[in-house]
């Protein structure tokens, strides 16, 4: 069609002489369309994903350098807490990362990673080409939330990680001293930590699919993303409205530091468990939610 | 405590759950079992105890002429019946009759404080069993002898223990942080326990706001000691006990017996006791009657409590279950010396205690044997310290079930005793407790002064160590002093050097001087404290420590251990609790997941398949009756009725003007929206979302769908590998050909114009080259080169026997291109057939016109017979005849007066087009 090259259009080959009588083009399968590999290269490029990535992976070079600006921080009056000790080993550090992390810039990747997915397909109409191609709709939001989620569980353990490499250039390889006073052997430390990022990805899973609902109800990805941070910060207000007493277990806000207790000198499972058990449920009912609009929505995007 | 929820609030509950699951979140409620039984009646009343002494007391029961087991209620020194009001109440609401007192003494009775004395406050307690034997509303044994428990803290602990001893009429007992012999509790080894004994007398002495302190269980926060010498009145909140304590009291020994006053000041002042007073004390202990002791005893001891230590309960223990009565043991995390004393489950746990061996209530649990509570770490939601239970079936004594010998190492040390034992080491500080409850997560208070303690480590633990009782090591000491005291305490020092002192206990030991050594066994304090692999045990011996008088003399001392090993209990039958976890816990992910399952099954009604139809297999599309309403216009159809087919090898040209369904009835077609009624059958498979038979659908609706980020190449495959199919059949290069875009391929689809955009869309939609190809509105954003291009792309991708469907309201582009036509208006089928069919219609007439024409004349001609339509042009009339032949036309028109200029037939499209809907476009 250019009017540059004038160049015969190529005519198409005939179809097959023989009639058809498959129902479907030739190697088209269901379970074959859109898989993980194809999805995750759809997403990695985008600039949203690595400007995530890559300010994750600046934030503990940015604690580093606020730390040798400000200088080692000192006990403070409410004693000690992670910050106290962030400086001690790269073990503290990567905790401390975590620590003044995990209220709000984890939650924010979570959401964008779940929120984005679907709602921006939407607003690019590229969504009606796949589900013409066509991917079952189940199909597509099962492989798309695998794929935001596992960006989610990447961009949670690449914090982490790169905090405790930095840190470890930084400040040595050592027991990690826990704010409550005792000390963990550095390798007793490792698994402990791991533990914790592992529960700070099961917690954010009720904002992951929170955000993935949204998703599938908009074509704004901003919508769903905001959305999905602004229900998580109304959780956060509502558990400090302490009146509200035992209610508020059932908050996944009420459980968003539990991953704490990995890092006291005895492993305290039950604040996890039971964080575990609240997000892990309302995940697993706002998911269906989602499954259940989108199997039926009118797509007119 | 009566479990069941009252009515109203298990169905208000009911509702809660309801309305949340409804919101679709999940439900949980937290509801506390409400106390049931009626409201409790308190009498008070002045009873006579021995020897005319008049007891303050309270009688708790529900009413009711039922006989009912009895419970006395100790309290603790220096308080009053008033702090055990509470339990008394939530005791005679489970159906005890409760007797509350206060001991002579104390708060509004008379009398004088002999240490539970057993001519006073023991003869006391007979009195009020008596009373209670009396009562009509409590159970009797025999007569005059009622069933009663009797239960307190601390000195009302002891109380228990003497009543059961001294009167055979008790028939269970809870003494709770107590002592078994005062006089090992307050001079362990015969060395002098200052501190606490200070308090303790000080708070009997006077009557201070704080005296309640020392009942050791009274709150979670633990004790403060009282503020020995804050002068001024006294404030009890009793005026009678504050007029007692300031008026009939001496001002040195209070309301203490001069007995017990005289062995204090003796005692204190020589800084160390004598054998009267040893005796004297010991006397007054429930040790003295210890094989008298035959009742089924719960013991409850803390862990934090260097006055009243697990000593004192394991000897307890030892003698009353030699007496063949049942025993539990309860380390609870508190004690005298502060933390949390676990009040609430001690309480349910003397409730169940009771309820078995008063009550005879065999289904009752009354707990493990031997439970210790451990600490388990902070609730990282609200800061408190988790506590976690460990229970096993045997209370196996302070030696522990089974013991590890752990090296110790380090030659002999040389330490002074400081003259005056000043500065003093500091271990347990009252008050400090909630501190030592955090000893196992690494904070202690505890001090050592360099030069008067002696060290010896041990290597780093290869496994990790739970030590539970108290470990024993034996040591030889040098000194020309006369006699010497150490004190011995078992730290844990982690790998960076850091040492806690679990608990905050030393033991002290008094060793006779000897310039050859004396060989002596220490017991250390009986702790449960866990040693992780790693660390390292350090035994320190120190001269001096706060809470005990050591010899003012100084001296010199040389500390060695006489053997290298460290007796370390353990008890590996003790097993952690599971979590104290919340029912919901376990209960709400398969609730979610029923949820879940609900909502999923629950959707819209699933469409059942319908069976393709085998004579359709070669027409690629048949569209019978279909209608679509949005929901947002329930009146309005976006698509109504709509039925026509297409064959194979036809280029069909969907029109209409905006608004006429055009785009509607394409995402149907795609599966995207679904329709109200009708169905659409592609190759005779019935189209529903995601419908397999799509694979053989190519097409491009209302614009391009490209990932923004990624380049034109990249998005086509992309969109290909989406498809799962594979890449040989794409067509790549074809399609790519048609796209035309050159360079651009490898530039991100962002920086495109709209034609580009379309143009790849285009290409998409061809990629695999489908049997039925729909391009909606191909040509916008076109210019007119690609156009025509667009034009032959299309009519020889049919030619080849494919199908291919365009969309448009730019009528000259499809009269071009396609074969065929369907001709749509607001929703409905105008007309259907080949292009020429309706084009040609010679029923169509233009009339070029002279002039302007009237609009009233153009319904007049509308008006005749024999015509179906007429329509104002720009420069004339365009009508479609219905039975009336042309001649006849321009004849009624010169008629009308219609300045004809010149007729002929239309045959544009476009006019036909507007005919056809009327004109309304």
């Amino acid at each position: 069609m250019s009017a540059a090259p004038p160049a015969p259009v190529p005519a198409p080959a005939p179809p097959p002489a023989a009639e058809r009588t498959r129902a479907t083009a030739d190697g088209y399968r269901p379970g074959r369309t859109l898989r993980l590999r194809v999805e995750a290269r759809r997403q990695l490029r985008r600039r949203r994903t690595m400007i995530v990535f890559g300010l994750l992976a600046a934030l503990p070079f940015i604690l580093i350098a606020a730390f040798a600006i400000g200088g080692t921080p000192k006990e403070g009056r409410g004693g000690p807490t992670l910050i106290d000790t962030a400086t001690a080993s790269g073990g503290n550090f990567a905790a401390t990362c975590l620590f003044v992390s995990a209220g709000f810039v984890l939650v924010v990747p979570v959401a964008l990673f779940c929120g984005d997915t679907v709602a921006s397909e939407a607003g690019w109409s590229s969504l009606r080409y796949l589900l013409a191609a066509p991917v079952p709709r189940a199909r597509l939001l099962g492989v798309k939330l695998t794929v935001a989620l596992a960006f989610s569980a990447a961009a949670l353990v690449l914090l982490p990680a790169v905090a405790l490499v930095a840190g470890t250039v930084a400040y040595g390889w050592g027991d990690v001293e826990l704010p409550t006073g005792g000390t963990l052997a550095a390798g007793d430390a490792l698994p402990r930590v791991v533990v914790a990022v592992a529960y700070i990805f099961v917690s954010q899973l009720v904002t992951g699919a929170l955000a993935f609902w949204l998703s599938t109800k908009t074509d704004a990805p901003l919508g769903a993303v905001g959305g999905a941070v602004g229900l998580t910060i109304v959780g956060n207000v509502l558990d400090a409205v302490t009146a509200l007493g035992s209610w508020r277990d059932v908050l996944p806000a009420h459980w968003q530091f539990s991953w704490a207790d990995a890092l006291q000198p005895d492993m305290e499972w039950s604040s996890m468990l039971q964080g575990t058990s609240v997000s892990v449920s309302y995940a697993v009912v706002l998911t269906a939610l989602a499954f259940r609009g989108f199997r039926t929505k009118d797509i007119v995007s | 405590m009566d479990l069941r929820w009252p009515r109203r609030r298990r169905w208000l509950a009911g509702a809660g759950a309801l309305a949340v699951l409804v919101a679709g979140g999940a439900a949980v409620g937290t509801a506390a079992a409400a106390g049931g039984g009626g409201p409790v009646h308190r009498t008070d009343a002045m009873l006579p105890g021995a020897g005319g002494v008049h007891l303050d007391t309270s009688y708790f029961t529900t009413g009711g002429s039922a006989r009912r087991p009895a419970v006395l209620l100790g309290h603790g020194f220096g308080g009053s019946k008033a702090e055990v009001r509470g339990q008394a109440e939530a005791l005679a609401r489970h159906g005890y009759a409760v007797l509350t007192w206060s001991a002579r003494g104390f708060g509004a009775s008379t009398g004088q404080i002999g240490l539970n004395a057993p001519g006073g406050e023991v003869a006391d307690v007979s009195r009020l069993i008596d009373w209670l034997a009396a009562r009509p509303d409590v159970r009797l044994d025999g007569p005059g002898d009622p069933r009663v428990g009797v239960t307190g803290v601390s000195y009302g602990g002891a109380i228990s223990l003497l009543a059961a001893g001294y009167d055979h009429r008790v028939d269970a007992i809870a003494p709770r942080e107590t002592y078994w012999n005062l006089a090992d509790a307050l001079f362990p080894a015969d060395v002098y326990k200052k501190l606490w004994s200070g308090i303790f007398f000080s708070s009997g002495s006077t009557a201070l706001p704080g005296a309640a302190a020392l009942t050791g269980g009274t709150g979670t926060t633990g004790a403060t000691p009282p503020a020995p010498g804050a002068g001024g009145a006294p404030t009890g909140t009793d005026p009678r006990a504050a007029a007692a304590a300031a008026g009939m009291t001496d001002p040195l020994c209070g309301r203490f017996t001069a007995g017990i006053c005289a062995l204090y000041q003796r005692v204190a002042q020589a800084g160390r006791p004598d054998a009267a007073a040893r005796a004297q004390l010991e006397a007054l202990s429930p040790s003295a009657v210890a094989s008298k002791i035959k009742v089924p005893a719960l013991i409850v001891q803390g862990q934090t409590d260097s006055l009243f230590t697990l000593a004192q309960s394991d000897a307890m223990a030892t003698a009353i279950r030699g007496n063949g009565a049942p025993v539990a043991v309860d380390w609870i995390a508190g004690g005298h010396d502060g933390g949390d004393t676990e009040d609430a489950r001690i309480d349910r746990r003397v409730t169940s205690w009771f309820d078995r061996y008063l009550k005879g209530d065999k289904g009752v649990s009354t707990g493990p044997v031997f439970r210790v509570t451990r600490t388990g770490g902070l609730n990282s939601t609200d800061g408190s310290v988790v506590l976690r239970g460990a229970d096993a079936r045997a209370y196996p004594g302070l030696d522990g079930g089974s013991a590890r010998r752990i090296t110790l190492g380090g030659g002999p040390q040389r330490i002074t005793n400081p003259a005056g034992g000043s500065p003093p080491a500091i271990s347990a500080v009252p008050g400090a407790g909630s501190l030592g409850a955090l000893a196992s997560l690494g904070a202690s208070l505890s001090l050592d002064v360099p030069g008067q303690f002696a060290g010896f480590e041990s290597a780093p633990l290869p496994a990790g160590t739970h030590l539970t009782g108290s470990p024993t090591v034996t040591v030889r000491v040098r000194t020309s002093a006369h006699d010497a005291v150490l004190f011995g305490k078992l730290y844990d020092v982690t790998p960076g050097g850091k040492a806690t002192l679990p608990a905050g206990l030393a033991a002290p030991v008094r060793i006779a001087g000897s310039t050859d050594g004396t060989v002596v066994t220490l017991r250390l304090p009986a702790v449960d404290h866990d040693f992780a692999a790693g660390h390292r045990m350090r035994l320190v011996l120190a001269t001096t420590d706060l809470g005990y008088a050591s010899p003012a003399a100084p001296a010199s001392l040389t500390v060695s251990l006489e053997q290298p090993q460290l007796t370390v209990p353990v008890d590996t039958a003790l097993s952690d609790d599971a979590g104290p976890l919340p029912w919901w816990v376990w209960a709400l992910p398969p609730f979610a997941l029923l949820v879940a399952a609900a909502l999923l099954v629950t959707g819209r009604r699933r469409v059942r398949p319908r069976p393709a139809d085998p004579a359709l297999a070669a027409v690629p599309l048949q569209i019978t009756g279909l209608s679509k309403r949005y929901a947002k216009s329930a009146d309005r159809y976006a698509v109504r009725d709509l039925s026509f087919r297409v064959e194979p090898g036809q280029v069909l040209g969907l029109l209409g003007p905006n608004g006429a369904g055009k785009t509607t009835t394409l995402r149907m077609l795609m599966g995207l929206i679904r329709p109200d009624e009708g169905e659409i059958r592609v190759f005779g498979e019935a189209v529903r979302p995601g419908a397999p038979v799509l694979s053989r659908l190519g097409a491009f609706v209302e614009g391009a769908g490209f990932l923004p980020h990624l380049t034109g190449r990249a998005n086509l495959e992309l969109y290909w590998q989406a498809t799962g199919r594979p890449a040989a059949d794409a067509r790549m290069a074809e399609a790519l050909e048609i796209a035309g875009l050159g360079d651009a391929l490898e530039r991100a689809v962002r920086t495109y114009s709209q034609g580009m955009r379309q143009r790849l869309a285009i290409a998409q939609a061809m990629l695999g080259l489908p049997d039925l190809l729909i391009l909606d509105e191909p040509t916008n954003g076109l210019d007119p080169p690609q156009i025509r291009e667009m034009r032959e792309v299309m009519i020889r991708y049919a030619a080849g026997g494919r199908t291919v469907i365009v969309s448009s309201h730019l009528l000259a582009e499809v009269e071009q291109s396609c074969t065929h036509l369907v001709v749509m208006d607001r929703g409905r089928l105008v007309t259907a057939g080949p292009v020429a069919d309706i084009v040609g219609s010679a029923d169509t007439v233009l009339v070029g016109v002279a002039g302007e024409l009237e609009q009233q004349l153009v319904d007049k001609v509308a008006g005749l017979p024999g015509v179906a339509t007429a329509v104002r042009e720009e420069d004339g009339l365009l009508a479609v005849l219905d039975g009336m032949t042309p001649a006849q036309f321009v004849a009624e028109l010169v008629r009308l007066g219609v300045p004809v200029a010149r007729v002929g037939p239309h045959r544009r499209l476009e006019d036909a087009f507007l005919t056809l809907i009327g004109g309304s476009a």
